[in-house]
């Protein structure tokens, strides 16, 4: 079974992954990212970049982006979603188990901490100082990410163009998220389509 | 069977919410109406620790809920049942993925999604930015954070140059913060 996943690997992406990915190291890192993801699943792009593509080569910039789209139209978190996605390739279902507790488990431990000591941890006010400047910096750290998966997903004038409209339509909150995933899938479809036929009847 | 009954009504989350943790909050709220397991006030409370305290959204609020409800075991049984459906019909359609994901049709698909993921979270990260520098909610005239303004601005060339890991940026940002009182 491993073997037919390593192929479907070699396949898919660009480089090569010969070695067997352990378990522990497929918790380690996902537990790494879930400890440092303040905020939503966008929050995580920066950290997987980070961890999955540059560190240890188990996908591309452009993997992660279309998992992301998919994890945004699946059912559940899109941090587990994310994690399942990745983790799938390397190890099947146990890699997927390993990934998925690994994701969970620094929120479940802090918020167990947190939970005991409630009343008087939410009001210290160094806490509050921290977050507020973490905010920044997760703010900085997302625009890098989104700069990321701008040079790898714009390649033409259309795909400029379903970036554009995508993001005016999120700043100002109109469509959801799912919707707009559903409406720019579709759109690539028939914009492929156009393309070829315009190239047909140019010859 | 309180453990039962925790399970049950994260399973249904964990099916139902699409869209990620925020998603979960109309559920919630439901629940709160349905049991005598938290009030509003306290799910607003959740939200913001839920918020400042790393890791996925609604893992943060199902492990709270749970242990609220029937302490550390509660708050393992929520999570888990949250995360099981996420799991499973992930699981499922990165086994069909494999097959589909190098058809031509889905090639294309992504040629379309790939923008719109960048759009989307490009919108995120001006609402990110704005939550960040501005004291309250965006309007004219609003108070400028002017500490925050100048953190962002100075690791803005630092993230794109040195290309450090993220938790780097993070602890920096967590120092800054406590040193000069943001």
């Amino acid at each position: 079974m491993a073997a037919i996943w390593a192929g479907d690997i070699m396949r898919n992406h660009e480089f090569r992954i010969m070695k067997k990915v352990g378990l522990l190291q497929i918790f380690l890192s996902f537990a790494k990212v879930g400890a440092l993801t303040f905020g939503g699943g966008y929050a995580m792009l920066p950290l997987l970049q980070k961890e999955a593509v540059e560190r240890h080569n188990w996908l591309t910039d452009n993997d992660i982006s279309d998992y992301y789209a998919l994890a945004q139209c699946s059912p559940g978190l899109i941090a587990v979603n994310m994690a399942v996605y990745i983790a799938y390739p390397l190890r099947g279902l146990a890699g997927v188990v390993a990934a998925a507790l690994g994701v969970i488990a620094p929120s479940v431990l802090i918020i167990l901490l947190l939970a005991t000591l409630l009343q008087t941890l939410s009001h210290i006010e160094l806490i509050t100082h921290a977050f507020a400047a973490i905010r920044a910096a997760v703010a900085v750290l997302v625009i890098q990410a989104v700069y990321r998966l701008y040079k790898n997903g714009i390649v033409d004038t259309p795909t400029q163009i379903i970036f554009i409209l995508t993001l005016i339509a999120g700043v100002l909150n109109i469509i959801s998220p799912v919707l707009m995933i559903l409406i720019a899938a579709f759109s690539g479809i028939i914009i492929q389509i156009i393309k070829k036929r315009k190239a047909g009847d140019g010859q | 069977m309180i453990y039962a009954l925790l399970f049950w009504e994260f399973l249904k989350i964990g099916l139902f919410a699409v869209g990620g943790g925020l998603a979960a909050l109309p559920f919630l709220y439901n629940l709160s109406d349905h049991y005598n397991w938290f009030n509003y006030h306290e799910l607003i409370d959740m939200i913001a620790v839920a918020e400042s305290t790393p890791g996925p959204l609604g893992i943060n609020m199902a492990t709270y809920i749970g242990f609220k409800v029937a302490g550390v075991g509660g708050s393992l049984v929520a999570s888990l049942s949250l995360i099981l459906p996420s799991i499973a019909i992930t699981t499922i359609i990165c086994t069909m993925l494999k097959r589909f994901r190098e058809s031509k049709q889905v090639q294309w698909a992504f040629y379309g999604l790939r923008p719109a993921v960048a759009g989307l979270i490009g919108a995120i990260a001006l609402s990110l930015l704005q939550i960040a520098i501005f004291k309250e909610n965006f309007r004219f005239g609003a108070a400028v954070d002017i500490k925050a303004l100048l953190l962002s601005l100075l690791l803005l060339p630092a993230v794109f140059k040195l290309k450090q890991h993220p938790i780097v940026y993070i602890a920096l940002a967590a120092l800054v913060g406590i040193i000069f009182k943001f």
